[in-house]
């Protein structure tokens, strides 16, 4: 990661606030690099899409300033345009046009423009080239979404929530895409409330609840930081209701503890030190041990250790 | 711009440079594209085939046959039976009206009955000393002609002298019958129709499907996007003039006496008009169920007033001016004047300039309040 040294969008104590109350976004700042892939984690109606379409250009800010290659939207409108390639998280784009008339309709705005054609090499669209968008699939448009994006030759690529109602495989070939992109030196946001796609594509990411960022880092840091390197996951009898708290908390390396649904979680250090003490605390107070599994800590267990909830609220 | 764009922008690396190859855009390309992509959708799109190209032409040759301007008819009489009806009957069947009446012999009865249904224009009542009487209905023309004809029938066979030496010629010209003043009305309304459908609807339909504020994120300029969406309505008006006067010609033996040049900027105008208008009913709306009802509500009292199906001077005179202001109505006067009587363009200022007050106001309005998101 040598190559990330300049930030190519910088954005400063953003505020969005919609008819007067609504506050999507409370002072948020981000800095983002060139060539890294950066993610926006949080769950829905956090305040993502509020704040890429801010950086987009396409919604104002109440306050807080954008720069994207030190310049903002007031004065360079057009030349930002030029390199930024958007995709929204829902457009429906003409359904009697076709996937390549699409692709040339949207590489016509630009003044130098990718080949239609190899984009749609890349996106895996070449045999739906002549087909009406009408007749496409979820994945299939969903990917022309992104295609547009690119065929304007991009040196930033905005992705709102790329890969919601995608099957995996689809999944996949999306990030495959992103990762081509980085490789030719591209730039990446996206936002996601897939932890596993944040794990995976991301250099670095912000976790973004109720307007603001609670987190920032790459994934391995953040869960390092908030979350130890394992989880414990156990539940006892008689049930506690919470009052072990303390004693959990005391455990050797113990970094945080969180209950719910009658299971209690530990984020740990090391796990060959914790569980040993565990056993005994528990066999000690002639309490029984009814379930006990350790796995590798993720961003979800991060949200959770953070907000006390889970990003995707079933 | 761009030597300071290259400067400021050059990749740190040199291998972070475009992905692909670099084609090469002038200042159209964009423009030509919308306008391309906009006429293809449009003609795959059948709802817009049938009502701006098909529906016109249906209108028109379904309302030219019914009020075509045809002879009137053969006029059915009654004579009541009784002493003399057969003299009367051979006098008519003698007479130069013969072929326009026909005559029944019937009880007075029934006569008065069928009359009274409308079979029968006139009841002739056979009188002694050879005299007639008439019984018709004042209120029904038809009823006043045969009286007229059947008077004048006897009259002259009984062996009335016609003192004045008299002839006639018939004349149906073309440039006076109904569907002469149909065609220019329908090509009106059907300019209306399709600029405010062509703009309003297409453009709340892309607000919805946020394809227009996918437009906006790209360096697309909002001028050529209006551009082109002007243009599509302008190549449409070309081919609806060039269909419902062709069609005007060939099926109904229409005249066109104006210069095609001048027709053409008349349609010029009026298809701006509307698109202004168009655009400015779709300026806010987020739902095309909104841009729909705004667009009828816009719509019908031009459908009414604006003398498409018939003259407005049926209207009450007080209303006349307010009439006269409604753009489908200068559309409609201007495009009669012009292809019905030849007006030249220079005689059509005022309503020009009416279609222009509303299409220009409606444009400012528009773009001043006019959502892309």
């Amino acid at each position: 990661m040598n190559n990330t040294g300049d930030v190519v969008v910088r954005c400063r104590n953003l505020f969005k606030t919609y008819d007067g109350k609504v506050e999507a976004v409370r002072g948020l700042d981000l800095e983002i690099r060139l060539g890294e892939c950066f993610g926006l984690l949080g769950p829905n109606g956090a305040g993502k899409t509020t704040t890429i379409e801010i950086l987009e250009g396409l919604l104002r800010p109440t306050s807080g300033e954008v720069e994207i290659f030190g310049r903002n939207w007031d004065a360079h409108q057009r030349e930002l345009r030029e390199l930024l390639g958007i995709s929204l998280q829902e457009t429906r784009f003409s359904e009697k046009l076709t996937v390549r008339e699409t692709l040339r309709l949207f590489s016509n705005f630009y003044e130098r423009p990718g080949s239609p054609e190899a984009v749609m090499e890349d996106m895996a669209l070449k045999e739906k080239a002549d087909t009406w968008v009408g007749k496409l699939s979820g994945g299939q448009r969903q990917r022309l979404a992104v295609a547009a994006a690119l065929v304007g030759n991009p040196r930033i690529l905005f992705l709102d929530e790329p890969t919601t109602g995608l099957d995996p495989q689809s999944r996949r070939q999306l990030w495959e895409i992103v990762r081509q992109f980085q490789q030719r030196g591209g730039t990446v946001l996206l936002t996601t409330h897939y932890m596993d796609e944040a794990e995976r594509l991301c250099d670095r990411l912000a976790i973004i609840d109720q307007g603001k960022i609670i987190a920032e880092g790459t994934p391995a840091e953040l869960i390092k930081r908030y979350c130890g390197q394992n989880m414990v996951e156990f539940a006892v009898t008689p049930a506690l209701d919470g009052t072990g708290r303390e004693l959990w908390q005391a455990l050797p390396g113990v970094e945080s503890v969180h209950e719910e649904d009658g299971l209690t979680l530990l984020s740990v250090r090391e796990a060959h030190h914790t569980i040993p003490a565990l056993l005994d605390a528990v066999a000690e107070r002639g309490w029984r041990l009814v379930h006990l599994t350790t796995r590798q800590a993720s961003l979800e267990d991060v949200f959770v250790h953070l907000t006390g909830r889970h990003l995707r609220d079933e | 711009m761009k030597v300071e764009e290259q400067a400021g922008l050059t990749p740190a690396r040199p291998g972070a440079s475009a992905p692909h190859s670099a084609r090469s855009n002038g200042r159209w390309a964009g423009y030509r594209g919308l306008l391309t992509a906009r006429m293809k959708e449009l003609w795959r799109e059948p709802e817009v085939v049938f009502w701006v190209f098909v529906f016109p032409l249906l209108l028109a040759l379904g309302l030219g046959i019914a009020f075509r301007d045809k002879p009137a008819g053969v006029t059915s009489i009654a004579v009541v039976a009784g002493p003399g009806a057969r003299r009367i009957i051979n006098w008519l069947e003698a007479s130069p009206q013969h072929a326009g009446i026909h005559a029944d012999m019937l009880s007075e009865g029934e006569a008065f009955n069928r009359f009274r249904l409308g079979k029968y224009a006139l009841v002739v009542i056979p009188q002694a000393e050879g005299g007639v009487r008439y019984r018709y209905d004042p209120a029904r023309p038809e009823s006043v002609l045969a009286r007229a004809q059947v008077d004048d029938a006897l009259q002259a066979a009984a062996g009335r002298k016609d003192l004045v030496a008299t002839s006639s010629e018939t004349a149906m010209e073309p440039g006076s019958r109904y569907i002469d003043f149909l065609i220019p009305g329908l090509l009106g309304m059907n300019l209306m129709n399709s600029g405010m459908w062509g703009i309003g609807f297409a453009l709340v339909d892309m607000r919805q499907r946020k394809l227009l504020k996918r437009y906006l994120a790209t360096p697309m300029r909002r001028s050529d996007f209006l551009l082109a969406l002007s243009s599509s309505r302008l190549v449409l008006m070309l081919i609806e003039v060039a269909l419902l006067l062709g069609f005007g010609m060939l099926v109904f033996h229409m005249r066109v006496l104006g210069s095609l040049l001048t027709i053409l900027l008349i349609g010029t105008v009026g298809a701006l008009s509307f698109g202004g208008l168009g655009l400015l009913t779709a300026s806010r709306a987020q739902k095309i169920e909104t841009v729909s009802g705004l667009i009828n509500v816009v719509m019908l009292p031009m459908w009414v007033f604006s003398g498409v199906f018939f003259s407005y001077e049926r209207f009450p005179a007080m209303l006349l001016p307010f009439i006269k202001a409604l753009p489908l109505t200068a559309l409609n006067d201007a495009l009669r004047a012009t292809i019905l009587e030849g007006a030249p363009l220079a005689a059509q200022g005022t309503r020009l300039a009416i279609m222009a007050i509303w299409g220009g106001l409606s444009f400012l309005l528009a773009v001043k309040w006019f959502r892309w998101i």
